[in-house]
């Protein structure tokens, strides 16, 4: 508990659905929990804001339980320090825009005026002010998402929880309304607990990236680690890499019956190995002297990506390669093709996987 | 996913009918002549009442002191009744809509009980209950000396019991409609569940909440059955608009008609008012 504002053990079991994830978060902090759709990060994210009781494990906020199971504590939302951001925001239609603000410090003890000065304070914060009187079906989805900020954070939360905050954005939108939501969320004090599905938001908002998968977590760190060292498919995909899992022994990894790679580092045992698309070379032909980490392969798909083409190959592994058009149109690479995929041994990364 | 669809829409019915009928081409005479003779079966005996109203002594017969304490008597009684209803039924109706609990089913199909049940019958049932010599009537009368049985306030109880289901139904139905995430919204910004239904979900039901009372006040305002039974038919008492007109029918035919043309009148001003909020749903 020492350091972590926020100390948890969100355990929800439902059906058969279970989600266990270890959470602990600093003051100052922000902690995005990504995954796919699914995997449990919004139920994790109602535990903390006391929608959904946990089944199992606890909830410590500022060294006092709101959420302890075995010892039959349950704080209910209306009494914890928490801030809510909705992934549709939720804004009371029936009010307008500094009422919804207000609502918060109004239900917090506040005086009506008091409230509604405070709410204006939090308008002018996210550059809202002259929409105060406009009712939420007035706002645009980006000043809708400001004003669901501006309500959340008024109740100065020990924590504030975003839901998808981004998701319901263009992708206009969304670029400026991430700039200017960071700018908040390192301001905010206490700890952030944010849940996306979407990488750049997890990236360029906060501090510390925790992976949930199938309601467990798969991985943890900070942005550079993660992308660095994904440990399953899903991060990897996110981050743009190829990653196959194998057994290692000094230089080599056997991914597969028939493959064996050869890695820069040493390792022993259970190891990852890890490339870019774009590090992965195709011929017509097997590469003469028949150097490592080379293969054959089968064409699956031929897809646009930036300025090049990825090309999905089935084989001993299945791999994304990018190549140039130009080169693509040389190999006339169309799906159902035999070709030689090759990978630079300095290109591959390997690590162990225990 | 845009917040401007959350509010409670209302489909319009009507352009949705005239649309269709653009679409739909010719229509069979096997459908067309029930249907225009249906439509006749509802108008006709209205434009008969108006045909038949003593347009030129129409003035001197509103003006009756009889007929003004009859109108009086009903708007001030549905009003009551139906303050009534929203004092227990909006309760009643967040209860079967929020809180799960058991026997659910039961209480649901005991609400619904009055609004199949001929008012006759209710008003035998309340005297039953609340008469002088009934199970809590007796207590009542003894006690406090309060007795329900052919007084206004017997009037409003009786309207009351038949027309709670209706609003009870409609609020039930717009509370189940509406997005129970607004409430959750509400608990996280510290309203507790009080605070939550009185500033949250009354004002996101509020046109079901509105649509259910008018609704009410009109059965309320031409209830009979229980209304005779329990109340009586006291002029200027427990006499309402709809047990003049039974009573007028018998004596004064002319004085029956006028008294039917203003109920008449109150219930297409309703309905106007309505038209919006209610006809046009689905």
């Amino acid at each position: 508990m020492t350091g972590h504002l926020l100390d948890a053990r969100l355990a929800v079991e439902r059906g058969d659905f279970r989600l266990d994830v270890p959470l602990r978060v600093a003051a100052g902090e922000v902690v995005a929990l990504l995954g796919p759709n699914g995997a449990g990060k919004t139920t994790a994210l109602r535990a903390l804001a006391g929608l959904q009781p946990l089944t199992a494990g606890h909830l410590t906020v500022a060294g006092s339980d709101l959420d302890r199971p075995d010892r039959h504590t349950f704080v209910p939302a209306e009494r914890r320090s928490v801030g809510v951001v909705f992934q549709d925001y939720l804004l009371f239609p029936h009010l307008n825009a500094l009422d919804n603000v207000a609502f918060g410090p109004r239900r917090h003890g506040a005086t009506r005026r008091t409230a509604r000065r405070s709410a204006g304070d939090w308008l002018a914060r996210v550059g809202l002010v002259e929409h105060a009187r406009r009712r939420p079906g007035q706002l645009s989805g980006g000043q809708a998402q400001r004003v669901a900020l501006a309500r959340a954070l008024a109740v100065r939360p020990a924590v504030l929880l975003l839901d998808e905050p981004l998701a319901a954005l263009d992708a206009r939108t969304r670029l400026d309304t991430r700039a200017e939501l960071h700018r908040h969320l390192v301001a905010h004090p206490g700890a952030t607990v944010l849940v996306t599905h979407d990488p750049l938001d997890a990236l360029v908002l906060a501090d510390r990236l925790v992976i949930v998968e199938e309601g467990r977590v798969v991985q943890e760190g900070d942005a550079a680690a993660v992308t660095a060292r994904p440990r399953t498919d899903y991060v990897a995909q996110l981050v743009g890499l190829n990653l196959h899992r194998g057994q290692a022994e000094n230089n080599h990894i056997r991914v597969a019956d028939d493959l064996l790679l050869t890695v820069p580092e040493r390792l022993d045992g259970d190891a990852f190995v890890a490339f870019r698309p774009s590090a992965v070379a195709l011929h017509d032909d097997q590469p003469a002297g028949s150097p490592p980490n080379t293969w054959p392969a089968t064409v699956a798909g031929v897809q646009r990506h930036g300025d090049n083409l990825r090309v999905q190959l089935d084989g001993p592994v299945r791999v994304a390669a990018d190549v140039t058009p130009a080169s693509a149109a040389t190999l006339r690479l169309v799906p159902g093709q035999r070709v030689w995929a090759a990978v630079g041994v300095t290109e591959t990364h390997a690590y162990p996987a225990g | 996913m845009t917040l401007t669809e959350h509010p409670v829409r209302r489909p319009t019915g009507f352009r949705r009918l005239r649309g269709a009928r653009r679409r739909g081409g010719g229509v069979p005479v096997a459908l067309l002549l029930p249907a225009l003779l249906g439509l006749a079966f509802l108008t006709l005996p209205l434009i008969g009442l108006l045909a038949r109203t003593p347009w030129s002594t129409l003035p001197q017969r509103l003006a009756e002191p009889g007929v003004l304490a009859a109108l009086r008597l009903s708007l001030l009684t549905a009003t009551l009744a139906t303050l009534l209803c929203l004092l227990l039924g909006v309760p009643l109706a967040w209860l079967l809509a929020r809180v799960e609990f058991p026997g659910r089913r039961l209480v649901r199909a005991l609400v619904t009980v009055p609004l199949v049940l001929p008012p006759v019958v209710g008003g035998v049932a309340l005297l039953l209950v609340f008469g002088r010599r009934g199970l809590i009537g007796g207590w009542l009368d003894q006690t406090f000396g309060f007795t329900l049985p052919f007084t206004t306030t017997g009037v409003v109880f009786a309207e009351a019991f038949v027309a709670m289901p209706f609003l009870v139904l409609a609020v039930e139905g717009a509370l189940r409609g509406a997005d129970r995430r607004y409430e959750e919204a509400a608990a996280t910004l510290g309203a507790g569940r009080w605070v939550t239904f009185t500033h949250v979900t009354v004002p996101l039901v509020g046109p079901g909440l509105a649509a259910g009372a008018v609704l009410c006040w009109a059965r309320a305002l031409g209830e009979f059955g229980a209304t005779i039974t329990f109340a009586g038919n006291y002029p200027g008492r427990t006499q309402t608009m709809p047990l003049a007109v039974y009573l007028a029918l018998e004596t004064d035919v002319e004085a029956a008609i006028v008294l039917s043309l203003i109920l008449l009148v109150v219930s297409v001003v309703i309905l106007a008012g309505l038209r919006d909020r209610w006809i046009s749903t689905p």
